[in-house]
């Protein structure tokens, strides 16, 4: 087998002649709809390429996007993010975490002004890398604030079974991991929501299948494509939803058949069911408490639960966000991001008051990132 | 006695051993009649107005691909006196080195900044060395300051002008992406070098032939991204660039691929933006084409005044979006 080259990542994906005649179908095809189409994208992921590569420009009026929940540190309410910030300020500890967990804000600090006064906090970018980070410092307890949705969860059970493995004692799990379909369902039975079409992350589907999709063409009658994540992917899951609503269907189709099946990858949903399982409660920042929406370690791991092992020092109380944000709002697909009054001006990347603009997968750093022209 | 195979305290002491480091090393390799007079400061002889600057270099980790923190701290203080359209005269070398430091590697550091040198045929005139307890430092830090004579006047950031074209000197973002290889070990293969190397016989092509140069500048920390947006903010103008013509290697679009980087937002070392008159353009090129590390210059856009102080990149399918400033940090995205 050949070598994978880097460039094979992306070249392709991004042919001019072939975004100019996929526009083109889409806005042909799209005369012929009865009413707007309003596509959810899930996922921060598939708004950053519609905002990046300016895609909306090259469709027609009566297509518009809403973005959606799919953002996994957007989604992080910050009592959580003071857990990370109380775990960090313990003594001889190392905080490990992910991206841009680092920026955002929580209801005083955050990891990056932190680490800043001196606390040990790291980005790293393997989960797999708190391995040596936990064994070059044995007298140190290394505590990894474990994020993301089902495409970053594999990650964290190899970790833990590497940790188990190696008996490596001082290495602690903080599980934040949350799940995409209950996120979807709580907007949707919200009924205010105008969504007749959904944009599905592949990478989430590569490892739990599509198979998660499929109920929800059938509850709410909006079809599901499961789309990868480069314009050419987008642009060919818009033509697909688009030829559903012409053509009176309403069902899951994936777009991205170069890595996703119906089943997705059992290896991994059986070693992150081995160490994981669901979650009573999570509260997602902007949307609520959702049951069944995160995953939280199994009883017979609590020797590696950084929630458990330091419950005496994690803060319980709910925090909600500046009442001037409007986040939870935009999570939840009822408003767009420049129609929050501090958008851009009290609210920048520089200064986030809320967690849309400071991640870069958020809507709202998308938004003032690339602008609409 | 046989030499210390490292660094110790007593080599910044400024006695015997600081003596040697300096006669046996620094002198050695920087050897001038300036810099050998061994006088408390530097006496220079300067003909015309100066451009003076300060850099510190502190790149972890200190040896690259495509060079290592001496070669850095050379190219890096010469191109900026170079981008003000200064030739490059006179520089200070300042080493601040953690003890323990392998003698060794100090030598190759030191011997790189003497190649460097010869492109711009600038002379070490002055240094310090301060010898530091271990982890007070990480490994070493070099400051280098440098004084050119401006051979040609005008170049600035708040002179860009509508219609004025903007060209790329060669690809860009190699320099931080070659970094980001090394510094997290992402055990990515492929021949990824940093752009390191000095500017300056770029800019003397540019200025030998006549070209008018609006503004100029190497496209360091921030990389392109930066360069544009203080360009078109100093000059309250707007930058309309053509997505598809600005030049990245596979490799870097690839990492940038990977972990949802952008290319424009890396640091380059040794690869500039020049904008000049629409006229003078096409000799533009044709001068940097000459010279061996501009040699795949290129038109990437032009000046406008479509939107005072922001950059837009056009796509080459008929969209457009703004390229901001990097923001923060850069973080590897989550998934």
């Amino acid at each position: 087998m050949s070598e994978l080259q880097l460039k094979d990542l992306y070249d392709g994906f991004r042919n001019p002649d072939v975004i100019k005649a996929l526009a083109k179908a889409i806005t042909d095809e799209a005369k012929n709809l009865k009413k707007p189409l309003n596509i959810m994208e899930v996922c921060g992921g598939h708004t950053h390429t519609i905002m990046k590569y300016g895609l909306k420009q090259l469709l027609p009026q009566n297509i518009d996007f809403i973005h959606g929940p799919g953002c996994p540190v957007c989604i992080m309410p910050k009592e959580r993010i003071d857990h990370a910030i109380a775990l960090a300020q313990m003594e001889d500890t190392i905080l490990l975490t992910l991206g841009d967990m680092i920026r955002v804000p929580g209801s005083k600090s955050s990891l990056a002004v932190e680490r800043a006064n001196g606390c040990d906090i790291r980005a790293l970018y393997s989960p797999l890398d708190a391995i040596q980070i936990a064994l070059d410092n044995p007298d140190k307890k290394v505590v990894f604030f474990a994020i993301g949705f089902e495409t970053t969860t594999p990650m964290t059970a190899a970790l833990l079974e590497q940790v188990e493995k190696q008996g490596i004692a001082n290495l602690y799990f903080h599980i934040n991991h949350v799940l995409v379909p209950p996120a979807v369902d709580a907007i949707m039975a919200d009924g205010q929501a105008k969504i007749n079409a959904f944009i599905g992350p592949a990478h989430v589907s590569v490892i739990s299948g599509a198979k998660i999709y499929q109920p929800l063409p059938e509850k709410y009658g909006a079809p599901v494509v499961v789309s990868g994540f480069e314009p050419i992917d987008v642009l060919q899951s818009i033509l697909m939803i688009v030829r559903q609503k012409n053509e009176e269907r309403c069902e899951m189709e994936i777009q991205y058949s170069r890595s996703v099946t119906l089943e997705g990858n059992i290896k991994a949903q059986v070693m992150i069911a081995k160490f994981m399982e669901p979650r009573e409660h999570f509260r997602w920042r902007g949307i609520g408490d959702m049951p069944d929406s995160a995953l939280v370690l199994r009883e017979q791991y609590t020797a590696y639960d950084a929630e458990k092992i330091f419950a005496d020092i994690l803060p319980t109380e709910p925090i909600d966000d500046h009442k001037l944000c409007i986040c939870g709002t935009i999570l939840k697909g009822l408003a767009k991001p420049n129609d929050c009054q501090v958008f851009g001006t009290a609210c920048t990347p520089n200064t986030p008051m809320g967690s849309c603009m400071v991640s870069s997968e958020g809507a709202c750093n998308a938004y003032y990132r690339y602008g609409e022209i | 006695m046989t030499s210390p195979k490292q660094i110790q305290l007593s080599h910044g002491g400024g006695g015997e051993e600081t003596n040697s480091l300096i006669h046996d090393l620094f002198y050695h390799y920087f050897s001038n009649d300036t810099l050998l007079a061994a006088e408390d400061a530097a006496v220079l002889e300067v003909k015309s107005k100066i451009a003076f600057t300060t850099d510190s270099f502190t790149v972890s980790p200190i040896f690259f691909n495509g060079g290592n923190i001496g070669k850095l701290a050379i190219a890096g203080t010469v191109n900026d006196l170079a981008m003000m359209g200064a030739k490059p005269f006179y520089l200070s070398a300042s080493f601040i080195i953690e003890e323990g430091f392998a003698f060794d590697d100090l030598e190759t550091i030191v011997k790189a900044m003497a190649e460097e040198l010869k492109h711009s045929e600038a002379k070490i005139v002055c240094g310090d060395t301060k010898v530091v307890p271990k982890g007070a430092v990480d490994q070493i830090f070099i400051n280098t300051s440098g004084i050119g004579e401006i051979e040609k006047e005008g170049i600035s950031a708040n002179h860009l002008q509508e219609g004025d074209v903007i060209i790329v000197s060669g690809d860009v973002g190699r320099h931080g992406a070659a970094i980001l290889m090394e510094r997290e070990g992402l055990g990515i293969s492929g021949d990824l070098k940093s752009d390191c190397a000095t500017l300056w016989p770029a800019v003397q092509a540019l200025i030998d032939a006549n070209i008018s140069i609006s503004a100029m500048r190497d496209a360091t920390r921030g990389g392109l991204s930066a360069v544009l947006n203080e360009w078109a903010e100093q000059s309250s103008v707007c930058l309309e660039i053509e997505e598809s013509s600005i030049p990245v290697n596979e490799a870097v679009q690839g990492i940038c691929e990977l972990f949802g980087f952008e290319a424009f937002d890396f640091a380059n070392e040794g690869t500039c933006i020049v904008a000049v008159p629409e006229k003078d353009a096409q000799m533009a090129l044709a001068a940097l084409h000459k010279v061996e590390v501009t040699k795949e210059a290129t038109i990437i856009g032009q000046v406008s005044l479509k939107k005072e102080g922001r950059v837009i990149l056009h796509s080459a399918y008929g969209s457009s979006r703004y390229l901001d400033l990097p923001k923060g940090e850069l973080l590897p995205r989550i998934c």
